[in-house]
């Protein structure tokens, strides 16, 4: 792993250099059709809501005599005709039905039917009902705290980097996590759950975390610069993003080892769907946030500040003065 | 205070840890041992323990009900559920308009049936009043049952009543089936109409009593206490009606009063039982009728004023979403959890140790460790404390934060590298790493704290759980970060194997390429700062004569390396 080290130590230097900020415009048109693509799968492949937001009952038998997916749906036709069913076989043998709304007697009717059916105790059939309006009121929640945490984030994050601009690009690269995971979430075929909800707000503020600490090294390099600087805004940037590389790919690895664990074996080895519908977000986001952060927050940020007069006229003073010193080199 | 060195300021730091583990150690020892109510095992909630959660949503039309009415529809439904036996129950407001009822273990039905019951409270007016009994002596002197009522007999008054405690109620049909009723065995009264007669016991089932119709709602009634009587010392009961409930009870009181029994009788029904049946001994006009008698103790006015005051739901409930969790799948998903935990820790480990950092992830791994167990100590005091209960989401919250926490470390190590790129003596880099990775360790941690504040504020229970540990070990990571994991590098930048950058240590000067710059180009060890100098000069002053020798010797060969190049 010599090798992974030293390249650390080329980006450090700035020997090696991955163009951050100077291919920006090529990053910005990926990740506009990264965006375009998350927006519009949804609309292609529509967004499946699990029963918590459409309302409806879901019955877990554990440990079931056989895990033939027909019994449940004769049980819940018979019970409920009117009901649709669906029927899977999650983990190694545990049946999971999930059925169109229905009132709450009629879930309780279904559930010992179910467990007479299967052979099991009453005690070990899970059941939920869920109402039609639940899922709009964990929906309306979830938004109240997304449009609170970022509002409070923005004036925080402004406060410590002495800059609006900071915030705007850490806010963009949030939004960007946002609809990139949706899109992948959406893609994927699996389903927003409250569990998912929960993932979602957890890459926010790993996202944000993510961005935070970049910018910090972004800040330190491009204060330093006083009016001698060698360094254009934009390479200093660069150089901020480049020498928290290695950073951000041990960390994005280490977060997600956990999660991933979780995902795989919540996944296949047995269902925990809580588990697997948290991890799934969470694995997807973090991946999502680390490349937001180099490729869309930064170079964003690099765009907006190297606009600004002061800014502007230092690195025309930089460029100059190198290129006065190649002349004078060649001369 | 004097300065301390790095090595004196470390080794306080990590007695200050002991000391902090020791107090929590001890509280939940105390918890467990002097109050009996502490465990050395957290919590879980329902969904790893299995159980049934009801969410009750309040029907309010829009407006959001009062934070008054929702407590006391709380107070209510908890009643209840004791009532019905059930041990270790919750209920708790969500949010706004929703409650939450946890029951662990199996509900039954009948309980299912008492917390969804939109209970209301009652003032009828009293028709007729007996003995529980549900049979009589006949001619041959032996009791004999009362026969089930036969559904042809007559069911609706021949006589249109024309009060509330009117004979003409009673028809042949209502006759027998108040006489057939049993009140060991109460009948669902709940679908009776307000404007019909009512049969109900009362609440120790020696007492029947054949009701008219529904004379004041029970919201009218806005407080009751229980007091005692200026003039003869007794315990009584003293309602306040609002403004239509003291019209409406005036009216009654007048009506009753200077009646014949049962007929200035009125009676307090509370999910249908007869809490209090008095008779009218005034005619009561001020709304503030009182309540008295010889069998009322203190206990007794106590209970039947909460009953009165808090007896009627405010609101009417609607459920939301119910869960039953079995046992055994709750258990089963305790243990893929814990697996995973586990697995994903170790992955983090060997990705650590292997891959990254060398021994310095022996570091991170240590400081997993205090964190695990300072973690786990505090879910238990919390469990004791504010009755936090963990659930699957707060597992998954935990596993995440593996990564998260590690985060901290990563990010110290590598400033710690730069440092040692720049040229920086182990010991230096060590210090001026720390004070450059705890102020981007500072703020973004405390995004994370702040978007753990936001969710648990504003999300629901499932949301909670989840926002809750990660806040809680946010605040841990930086605890720990300040008081272990720098301090530990502290002392191991002084050990020969940290400090002399051993190649397995992650800290090797040569495999960071310190002070090569470029291709051929060379450049003095910098240092900046005083405080730099100053490590480095206590660093320099404790090497051993044959350390610096060697260091010495390092130095020259790493020059003379790179001058072949």
């Amino acid at each position: 792993m010599m090798g992974m080290a030293q390249w650390g130590n080329d980006l450090y230097t700035g020997k090696a250099s991955v163009p951050f900020v100077r291919r920006r415009r090529l990053w910005f048109v990926i990740a506009i059709a990264l965006i375009a693509v998350s927006i519009l799968a949804p609309f292609l492949r529509g967004v499946e809501f699990s029963i918590e937001f459409t309302g409806g009952s879901q019955f877990t038998v554990s440990g079931p005599s056989s895990t033939d997916q027909a019994i449940a749906t004769d049980v819940v036709a018979e019970v409920v005709p009117e009901a649709e069913a669906r029927v899977t076989v999650i983990g190694e043998s545990d049946i999971r039905v999930q059925t169109s709304q229905m009132t709450q007697d009629e879930t309780r009717s279904v559930a010992s039917a179910l467990a007479e059916a299967y052979d099991v105790p009453a005690a070990e059939v899970a059941d939920s009902f869920i109402g039609p309006t639940w899922g709009a009121d964990v929906t309306r929640q979830s938004l109240w705290g997304l449009g609170v945490f970022l509002a409070l984030t923005f004036v925080i994050l402004a406060i410590y980097f002495r800059t609006w601009k900071m915030s705007v690009a850490a806010i963009v690269g949030l939004v960007d996590v946002l609809v990139i995971t949706i899109g992948v979430y959406s893609l994927a075929g699996f389903e927003i759950s409250p569990a998912a909800v929960i993932g979602f707000l957890t890459i926010l503020g790993y996202s944000l975390y993510d961005t935070t600490v970049v910018f910090d090294k972004v800040r330190e390099n491009t204060s330093e610069d006083g009016e001698t600087s060698t360094r254009t805004f934009g390479e200093s940037v660069n150089l901020g993003v480049n020498q928290t590389l290695i950073r951000s790919i041990n960390t994005s690895i280490v977060a997600a080892l956990p999660v991933a664990a979780i995902l795989f074996i919540g996944v296949f080895w047995l269902g925990a769907e809580t588990l697997s519908d948290i991890s799934l977000s969470i694995f997807v986001g973090i991946l999502v946030a680390t490349y937001s952060t180099l490729f869309v927050s930064a170079p964003l940020y690099s765009l907006m500040r190297e606009r600004e007069p002061a800014i502007a006229q230092r690195d025309a003073r930089v460029l100059a003065a190198r290129e006065t010193a190649r002349v004078e080199a060649k001369g | 205070m004097a300065t301390l060195s790095p090595v004196r300021r470390a080794l306080r730091a990590l007695i200050g840890l002991l000391a902090i583990a020791a107090v929590l150690f001890g509280i939940n020892a105390l918890g467990v041992y002097a109050f009996k109510g502490s465990s050395w095992v957290p919590e879980l909630a329902l969904d790893l323990q299995g159980g049934t959660q009801i969410v009750l949503e309040a029907q309010t039309d829009g407006a959001s009900p009062s934070s008054e009415q929702m407590s006391q529809a709380v107070t209510i439904i908890r009643e209840r559920v004791d009532a019905s036996g059930v041990s270790e129950a919750e209920v708790t407001t969500q949010g706004a308009s929703n409650i939450v009822v946890q029951i662990p273990g199996e509900a039954d039905e009948a309980t299912r049936e008492r917390i969804e019951a939109s209970a209301q409270m009652q003032l009828r007016k009293v028709l007729y009043a007996t003995q529980a009994a549900t049979t009589f002596v006949g001619e041959d002197g032996e009791p004999t049952p009362y026969p089930t009522p036969d559904p042809s007999l007559e069911a609706t008054p021949t006589i249109e009543p024309t009060a509330g405690n009117d004979p003409n109620w009673i028809t042949p049909a209502l006759e027998a089936e108040f006489l057939a009723y049993d009140c060991a065995d109460p009948a669902d009264q709940s679908s009776v109409a307000n404007d019909q007669p009512l049969i109900a016991c009362d609440e120790g089932g020696t007492a029947k009593y054949l009701l008219g119709p529904l004379e004041i709602d029970g919201s009218a009634i806005t407080d009751a206490q229980a007091v005692v009587d200026q003039q003869n010392g007794q315990w009584a009961v003293q309602l306040r009606f609002d403004d239509e409930g003291t019209e409406l009870f005036s009216t009654v009181s007048q009506e009753l009063y200077g009646q014949t029994e049962p007929y200035n009788m009125f009676a307090f029904v509370l999910d249908g039982q007869v809490i209090s049946a008095p008779t009218m001994d005034g005619v009561i006009t001020n709304g503030r009728p009182s309540i008295s008698g010889t069998g009322i103790t203190q206990e007794t006015a106590q209970t039947l004023a909460d009953q009165l005051k808090f007896g009627a739901l405010p609101i009417s409930f609607e459920v939301v979403s119910s869960d039953t969790i079995s046992a055994t799948l709750g258990s089963q998903q305790l243990q893929v959890g814990l697996i995973a935990g586990l697995i994903g820790l170790g992955l983090v480990a060997l990705y650590v140790v292997l891959i990254s950092y060398r021994a310095l992830g022996f570091v991170i791994i240590a400081s997993l460790g205090v964190m695990a167990v300072l973690t786990y100590i505090l879910l238990c005091i919390l469990s004791w404390r504010i009755g936090y209960r963990l659930s699957l989401a707060g597992v998954a919250g935990l596993i995440v934060t593996i990564g998260f926490t590690a985060d901290s470390f990563i990010v110290y190590f590598e400033r710690i590298r730069d440092e040692l790129r720049d040229g920086k003596t182990i010991t230096g880099a060590v210090e001026d790493g720390w004070s450059r990775a705890k102020r981007t360790i500072y703020i973004s941690k405390s995004i994370n704290i702040l978007a753990a504040v936001v969710l648990y504020i504003l999300a629901d229970a499932t949301v909670k759980g989840f926002a809750f540990t990660l806040g809680l070990t946010t605040l841990l990571d930086v605890l720990i970060f300040v008081i272990f994991t720098h301090p530990v590098m502290q002392l191991l930048a002084r050990t020969r194997f940290f400090g002399g950058g051993h190649p397995l240590s992650g800290l090797d000067p040569e495999a960071l390429g310190a002070v090569f710059r470029g291709r051929a180009q060379f450049r003095a060890p910098t240092a900046t700062g005083p405080r730099a100098k100053r490590s480095r000069g206590e660093a320099e002053r404790r090497q051993t004569i044959a350390e610096r020798k060697e260091a010495e010797r390092a130095a020259a060969e790493l020059g003379g390396k790179k001058e072949n190049v």
